[in-house]
């Protein structure tokens, strides 16, 4: 696992018993809280709200799933009791701005939610780490240098189709000087990394291959030295590719928030 | 005036099979449940506008793409033409626009000019289907009847543009002979070289010019009355269908109300729900669906656009989209004929658990799609009938939902170990 955290992670319940609040609430979702690869993620988002010194807050163990695999499989009635205690919670906290790990978890809050009544701005961790890079708060440098590398980036379908967010996580990897090589689908041509769904918690229909295998085949073509994520379902499905094609030695996977945590020596 | 009165009985029983026809379309689409589409007008405009008018979503394929619109101008424009048939076939005239001079002229000319481009796109279009064999014109729903379809209608094209071109021909001929009904009228670039094939003798080109200008019209008449049975129902169902379509982000499923009712009254004992008829969660047949999932079901051109970006079809999986529209629409058809209760269903006797559950809920299927048809929707409430009626889901997402509903969690850690990441290292 990554270095240990050098600050602490601020709660809500901590920040209210001080009588402060939170400029935004970072939304870790359950693969960001409980997967190991994924956690990394999560600290890496910290740093940079921590970095940039954005106060904010995280719900800690008052955080529950969004219901997203739940309503993907069809069982409206689990989803909406998550979504409704969730809300409660969140509106308990007076809640304005949310930031997310994870694609799911943002289409979720931010389209599904206000029909229960949960009415919150919602963004991507790309899309505020696009911002502090506009704002001029994160500079890519002083770290690892990403200069000239080949990465490709994986657009993931509820960020991209199911949203319309293509450039953030572009943004982010463009301030980097990176050689950004795109794959033949990409953007709303995207291919899917097979865990959507609720794919991710069920073994895949019989077929010729996996669908994560078609994706990585097609990565692999690009011949980067990173593939870029911003999912931690894809984050999953694509390390689990780059295994099976024996390249873990050639390819790191990535997600944006670790590139640009390393870029900035955070 | 024998001909004249032909020609009104044709009209009449063209128009009225085919009122009869489309009324059954709409009934059958008013099996679907209510669904409000009525928001945002302008922006429905605007979609339609873009979506179906200006075919914007085709030019992801540049090709077929320029092909189609020369087919599509073709279609409206041509109706001008048609309108003057209809004129001339009902008051006994020859080209009764004839009087507008040079700007008649220059109508038939570009008409002549079209007519050859629909000639050679149709043509282009059946190689494509019949010899190139594009793998996203077969596939398992592509049998029988969805594969002679399109065949039918591009060979149909072709008859009329050759009958149109043939009919100028003898026309033209007929009008250099300063024969009295035939006053000259028209310029014809094109069809200028079909003359030397033509006989000499007024009698005979007045035959080739009658029986190409009846073919022509009965032609257009049976192509009417084949669109309800065909694929090609998306020239006009194109239209309401982008008109009414999803303007909500994709990633977006529908809240269902009648479950929001009853969350609300189990997290609150106080509340109580308002009076609601009790109806199926999910869809077990089509009338569980929504009349705009029905409408698309009609207008489905049978592209595949869809099935072809779908990860689950790429990688060998049972689901295809456009399968999907094709048995909501075979279905539907079935259903307005004889009813509900004939022991079948929409899941299972024609769309099977295993395409349902390849679904990976990604939209490229939606996003491909040149007029806004949404297939994930459809796959959407089969599986809310599975999981919600009926209980019957793949043991593992049965193991996740236990997960969430215990846990808060799709995996099974504790609630308390959620905020570990941020302390162990
Ligand atoms: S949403 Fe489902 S049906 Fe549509 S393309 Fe994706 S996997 Fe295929
Ligand atoms: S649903 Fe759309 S993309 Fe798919 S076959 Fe029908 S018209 Fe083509």
């Amino acid at each position: 696992m990554s270095a240990q955290l050098n600050f602490e992670v601020p709660t809500m319940a901590e920040m209210i018993a001080k009588g402060k609040e939170p400029e935004i609430l970072f939304w870790v979702g359950c693969a960001g809280s409980y997967d190991e690869r994924a956690q990394k993620t999560t600290r890496d988002i910290c740093k940079i709200l921590h970095h940039v010194g954005l106060k904010y807050a995280v719900l800690g163990t008052e955080e529950s799933c969004t219901g997203d695999p739940a309503k993907r499989a069809g069982n409206e009635f689990l989803f909406q009791m998550q979504a409704m205690t969730n809300i409660e919670v969140l509106n308990a906290y007076n809640i304005k701005k949310i930031v997310t790990g994870c694609p799911h978890c943002f289409n979720t809050i931010k389209n599904e939610y206000p029909g229960l009544g949960g009415n919150y701005e919602v963004i991507h961790h790309t899309q505020l780490i696009q911002q502090l890079i506009n704002e001029g708060k994160l500079k890519a440098e002083g770290g690892e240098s990403f200069k000239g590398k080949k990465i490709t980036y994986h657009d993931p379908c509820y960020l991209g189709r199911g949203n319309d967010v293509y450039e953030a996580p572009r943004k982010a990897l463009e301030a980097l000087d990176a050689q950004l090589v795109e794959m033949k689908r990409c953007r709303s041509n995207g291919l899917c990394c097979g865990a959507g769904g609720a794919q991710m918690f069920k073994e895949p229909e019989k077929g010729n291959k996996d669908i994560n295998i078609e994706r990585i085949e097609e990565a692999l073509e690009t011949q980067p030295q990173v593939i870029a994520a911003s999912c931690p379902f894809c984050m999953t499905m694509l390390r689990d590719g780059v295994k099976m094609k024996e390249q873990e030695q050639n390819v790191q996977v990535l997600d944006i928030a670790e590139i640009t945590a390393r870029a900035n020596g955070l | 005036m024998v001909s004249q009165i032909l020609f009104i009985v044709i009209t009449l029983a063209a128009i009225a099979l085919f009122s009869y026809n489309l009324k059954k379309v709409i009934r059958n689409i008013r099996l679907g449940r209510a669904a409000n589409r009525s928001d945002q007008p302008q922006k429905r405009m605007m979609t339609m506008l873009k979506v179906a008018f200006g075919q914007t979503k085709m030019f992801f394929r540049p090709i077929p793409a320029f092909l189609h619109l020369i087919v599509y101008a073709g279609f409206v424009i041509i109706n001008i033409e048609v309108l003057e048939i209809m004129i001339d076939g009902i008051f006994g005239t020859h080209r009764i626009f004839g009087g507008l001079g040079t700007l008649y002229n220059i109508l038939i000319g570009s008409f002549e000019f079209l007519a050859l481009g629909v000639w050679l796109a149709c043509a282009i279009f059946l190689i494509r289907r019949n010899v190139l064999k594009l793998k996203r014109f077969s596939g398992v729903e592509m049998k029988s009847w969805p594969r002679s379809d399109a065949n039918y209608i591009l060979i149909t094209e072709i008859l009329l543009m050759t009958a149109f071109l043939t009919m100028n021909a003898a026309d033209a001929k007929l009008q250099a002979m300063g024969l009295g009904h035939y006053t000259a009228a028209g310029a014809f670039p094109v069809s200028q070289f079909l003359q030397n094939l033509l006989p000499d003798t007024a009698a005979g080109l007045i035959a080739i010019e009658r029986g190409c200008w009846w073919f022509h019209i009965i032609g257009i008449f049976a192509f009417l009355n084949y669109l309800p049975y065909s694929k090609h129902f998306h020239i006009i169902f194109a239209f309401p269908n982008t008109y009414f379509s999803n303007l909500e982000p994709k990633g977006e499923f529908t809240n269902m109300e009648s479950v929001t009712n009853e969350v609300k009254a189990m997290l609150d004992p106080s509340f109580t729900p308002p009076e609601a008829a009790p109806g199926r969660f999910g869809a077990k047949d089509v009338n569980d669906l929504t009349w705009v999932n029905l409408m698309n079901a009609y207008t489905c051109t049978e592209c595949g656009r869809c099935t072809s970006v779908c990860p689950a079809n790429i990688t060998g999986k049972l689901l295809s989209p456009r399968k999907i529209m094709m048995d909501t629409r075979d279905r539907m058809e079935e259903v307005g004929k004889n009813g509900l209760e004939d022991g079948k269903s929409l899941i299972d006797t024609y769309i099977t658990r295993e395409e349902i559950w390849a679904c990976t809920s990604c939209n490229a299927c939606t996003q491909a799609c040149p007029i806004n048809i949404d297939p994930l929707s459809i796959i959407t409430e089969l599986r809310r009938y599975a999981v919600m009626e009926e209980s019957q889901s793949p043991a593992s997402i049965n193991t996740m939902l236990g997960n969430i509903e215990n846990n808060g969690a799709p995996w099974k850690y504790s609630p308390s170990d959620r905020f570990n990441w941020a302390k162990e290292s």
